[in-house]
């Protein structure tokens, strides 16, 4: 994540040309707005997940298949706690921490010693995690559905004409505060700075005294906060808990996080919002793409983008060294 | 003078390749030593050995430790600063950034040592927000060299510094590499195929040829020698 | 021929047990080990796609989809034979997989696994879409189901032609030119081969193998060709039995198959866990396991076997 990260030319176009279709569509029509404003809370949730890809793309250059099924799981593991008795905010930052943990021991333990052998090797080892942790919380809460408290409540605010739940800004505002918060810590720390310098050049890094396999740990323990933020995120908005609700968002934020290029957090956030604003409006306005097309009208999407820029919308061209 | 780093017996390999063949090898405290021989001598593996980049065996003691064990990252720790080959530069990062990586080892605050730095190195002062990438050569060589000062190394290991650059930096180089090493006791191991600037720059010299040490002395001797006057010094 | 002595010896036993299995085993186990065959031919095909020309999918259960529909529209609609629509499923398939191997070529590695995952994703949903002619959520019955016995049968004597036919080609100047793209594109351009032929060709090969699968993927399921059959995981599976066999080496295809074959079926009967989780456990352990102990797949050790006797 560098602040020297520039925009190619069509995407800020893209991007300006769709933000004032946004705000010209809100100002014009209520349902509009709350669709906008609901897309854009969906769009941080897979933001959140995306970022977490590229986090883990970037600094190990694995597709990690198991980041949905991890965050489902952590979400899991709140829903335990405040069952326990703990607040849901306490619960939501000591399912933080633990997500952290989970994440630095899953790198140590799983991929570090394959990823050196073979990254297809280490690909297949997420596989396997996603049907051991698709499992194993099967196995200790049940599939069916739970309930759990959400922090933000029923209320709904009047903005101009337009009521919208509380529960969409507040989403948009702990995955912004999030994003953010990671951002800082990779721009304006040292850690951070050696982490990035691990991700982008691990030999030299090495040389200047940086534990290049300790960042890649700490990346991934990031990688997992960041899924747990849009576990618990995604679950009030889907009205209950059960072990597909990662799914279908694993699948938007690979959209996301390749849309952006797999390299670039921006492009993955920005993507991520893209896709969770264009599919509520596209649902709503064109009728022939209904619910169940939604998956595959995301990937055509994809697809077509992918073909006409292979590195992705933000991507850039990747030199290959002879 | 005490002995900072030794090297006895020294093999390294790359893969099924062998690259030293056993080099022993001394660099006492506050010198500056110079390593030279042709190309695919094991110049540059010497000094990879030494930093833990490539698989090495033998002795090798640096302040009285053993480095056979330890990583690069570890022997950074220990107060090496290892300018590669090709410079070691962070292309994508800024020049800030690729010095205060370079202060990483370092507790504390950084800014002094960069207000050092900067002294040695006034124009990097005003380039601090520029991509390390979009320097020239010779500027990112000067910025590999400033990264290592601001380790604040025991000793520092220099790969070729003189590579790609033009006479005049070259020359400017080697002057501030003098510099740090009578002011500032720095201690230096410099690799070099420009023989007649090594040998100026350094009090003791090694000759290195196919992974063995084929000569070594001070450079005033070395000067002298005929065979290294007529392989390396032309005359 | 000396060298291949061992090899060609190993293929008979193995054709020879193949043979004998249906009369030893109770009709329950003869459709697992035609379940197996199955995988075999979809493993096989990945293989060639992923192994020999290093270009990952995670997207083949797209292609078996479309087989096992071909073979489930044509009976129910026009009462087919169904080796007929296997071989129809063959070419469709291996029209389909060209279709998708040229747009493929733009992409690399990492992207194009995704966009693979983007058509395993995709492409079961198309049913419910068009629900009128694929049978939507309810899917699409055949006019005739067959027994185990039949389905062994078919898988197998498929398995044993496939396999051949994919031996054949891999031996020659296709499989060489595979090789070559594997090994590094740049080199292979250099040395004059067309990759776009190669690459396309690969896609083709695969889809076609997947396609012939899927076919006999949906009489395993008694005839009936359902969105939920083919899901993501299915596809998932499939890369695993790719990974698990070794990339690039024909012997361990065997293996492959087997493991996601009868792993995920044979866990089911773990005690403690339970049925279905249990399961999910033992096979996700398992691939964990596997992939860490072996990266290399069986395909790897077999290799180490081998210079470990022959040594």
């Amino acid at each position: 994540m560098g602040a020297l990260e520039r925009l190619p030319p069509l995407a800020s176009l893209l991007l300006v040309a769709g933000a004032a279709g946004l705000l010209v569509g809100s100002l014009r029509s209520e349902v509009f707005a709350q669709l906008t404003v609901q897309g854009l809370a969906l769009g941080g949730v897979y933001a959140s997940l995306a970022l977490a890809l590229v986090l883990v793309y970037r600094a190990t250059r694995v597709v990690n298949f198991a980041q949905g099924e991890l965050a489902m799981a952590t979400t899991y593991v709140a829903y335990q706690l405040i069952k326990w008795g703990l607040s849901y905010w306490e619960a939501f930052f000591a399912t933080l921490a633990i997500a952290f943990v989970l994440g630095t021991v899953l790198e140590l333990a799983l991929v570090r010693p394959v990823q050196h052998r073979s990254v297809i090797a280490a690909v297949i080892v997420t596989v396997g995690l996603f049907i051991l942790i698709d499992g194993v919380v099967n196995w200790i809460w049940g599939g069916d559905f739970k309930y759990m408290a959400t922090p933000f409540g029923t209320k709904t605010y009047n903005l101009g004409g337009v009521s919208i739940a509380r529960l969409y800004p507040g989403m948009l505002g702990v995955v912004l505060v999030s994003v953010v918060l990671v951002w800082a810590l990779f721009r304006f720390t040292k850690l951070g700075l050696g982490m990035r310098a691990a991700a982008l050049r691990p030999a030299e890094s090495a040389l200047v005294g940086v534990r290049v396999d300790r960042m890649l740990a700490i990346g991934w323990g990031l990688a997992a906060v960041l899924g747990a933020v849009a576990g618990l995120m995604a679950e009030p908005s889907q009205f209950f808990l059960d072990p597909t609700l990662m799914q279908p968002i694993l699948v938007y934020a690979f959209a996301a996080a390749v849309l952006g290029g797999l390299e670039s957090p921006a492009g993955a956030v920005v993507g991520g919002l893209a896709i969770g604003v264009s599919l509520n409006l596209v649902v709503q306005y064109v009728h022939s793409i209904t619910s169940e097309l939604q998956t595959p009208f995301a990937f055509a999407v994809l697809l077509v983008v992918l073909v006409l820029k292979p590195s992705g919308l933000f991507g850039h061209r990747e030199v290959r060294r002879v | 003078m005490t002995r900072l780093l030794e090297l006895e017996d020294v093999e390294a390999r790359y893969g099924p390749v062998h690259a030293l063949h056993g080099i022993s090898l001394a660099v006492d405290e506050g010198s500056v030593v110079a390593v030279l021989g042709p190309n695919g001598a094991g110049k540059t593996t010497t000094l990879r050995a030494i930093s833990g980049t490539v698989r090495r065996s033998g002795r090798i003691q640096f302040a009285g430790r053993p480095l056979t064990r330890i990583g690069p990252d570890g022997v950074a720790r220990l107060g090496i600063a290892h300018v590669p080959e090709g410079r070691g530069t962070f292309s994508e990062l800024t020049v800030w950034e690729n010095l205060r990586l370079g202060a990483y080892t370092r507790r504390g605050s950084v800014q002094p040592e960069l207000e050092r730095v900067f002294t040695y190195f006034p124009w990097l002062s005003e380039r601090r927000r520029q991509q390390a990438g979009t320097l020239s050569g010779g500027e990112q060589q000067m910025l590999a060299l400033a990264r290592a000062f601001v380790h604040r190394p025991r000793l520092l290991l220099l790969d070729e510094p003189s590579l790609g650059l033009a006479p005049v930096l070259v020359a400017e180089l080697f002057r501030i590499v003098r510099d740090l090493n009578e002011t500032e006791g720095l201690t230096v191991l410099v690799v070099e195929q420009n023989a007649h600037l090594a040998l100026q720059a350094a009090d003791v010299g090694y000759v290195l040829e196919a992974g063995r040490v084929a000569l070594s002395g001070t450079t005033a001797d070395l000067k002298a020698d005929d065979s290294v006057r007529r392989s390396y010094l032309g005359y | 021929m000396r060298r291949r002595l061992p090899a060609l010896v190993s293929l008979l036993a193995v054709c020879g047990v193949l043979a004998v299995l249906p009369f030893l085993l109770s009709d329950y186990n003869v459709s697992l080990a035609a379940r197996v065959g199955i995988y075999f031919i979809a493993v096989l095909g990945l293989n060639v796609l992923t192994g020999y020309t290093g270009q990952i999918s995670i997207g083949h259960g797209a292609f078996m989809a479309v087989g096992g529909y071909t073979t489930a529209v044509m009976s129910r609609d026009h009462h087919t034979s169904l080796i007929l629509t296997m071989l129809l499923a063959l070419a469709i398939c291996f029209v389909l997989g060209l279709l998708v191997g040229l747009p493929a070529l733009r992409l690399s590695g990492v992207y194009l696994a995704l966009a693979t995952f983007a058509l395993a994703v995709s492409v079961p949903q198309l049913p419910l879409k068009w629900s009128k002619f694929l049978g939507g959520r309810d899917g699409v019955q055949t006019s005739r189901t067959v027994s185990h016995t039949w389905l062994y049968g078919a898988a197998w004597t498929a398995s044993a032609i496939l396999f051949v036919l994919a031996w054949l080609i891999l031996r020659g100047r296709v499989g060489r030119a595979f090789r070559a793209v594997r090994d590094s594109e740049i080199a292979a351009v250099a040395s004059g081969i067309e990759l776009p032929v190669y690459k396309t060709l690969a896609f083709g090969i695969s889809a076609a193998y997947a396609g012939v699968a899927g076919s006999l993927f949906v009489l395993a399921t008694n005839g009936f060709a359902a969105p939920d059959e083919f899901g993501v995981v299915l596809s998932l599976q499939l890369l695993v039995g790719a990974a698990v066999a070794g990339l690039g080496s024909l012997w361990g295809v065997l293996a492959g198959a087997v493991f996601v074959g009868l792993l995920p079926t044979v866990s089911s009967s773990v005690p403690v866990i339970g049925s279905k989780h249990g399961r999910d456990v033992v096979f996700g352990a398992a691939v964990v396991l596997v992939m860490l102990l072996l990266p290399g797949g069986f395909a790897g050790l077999l290799a180490r076997l081998r210079r470990f006797a022959g040594a």
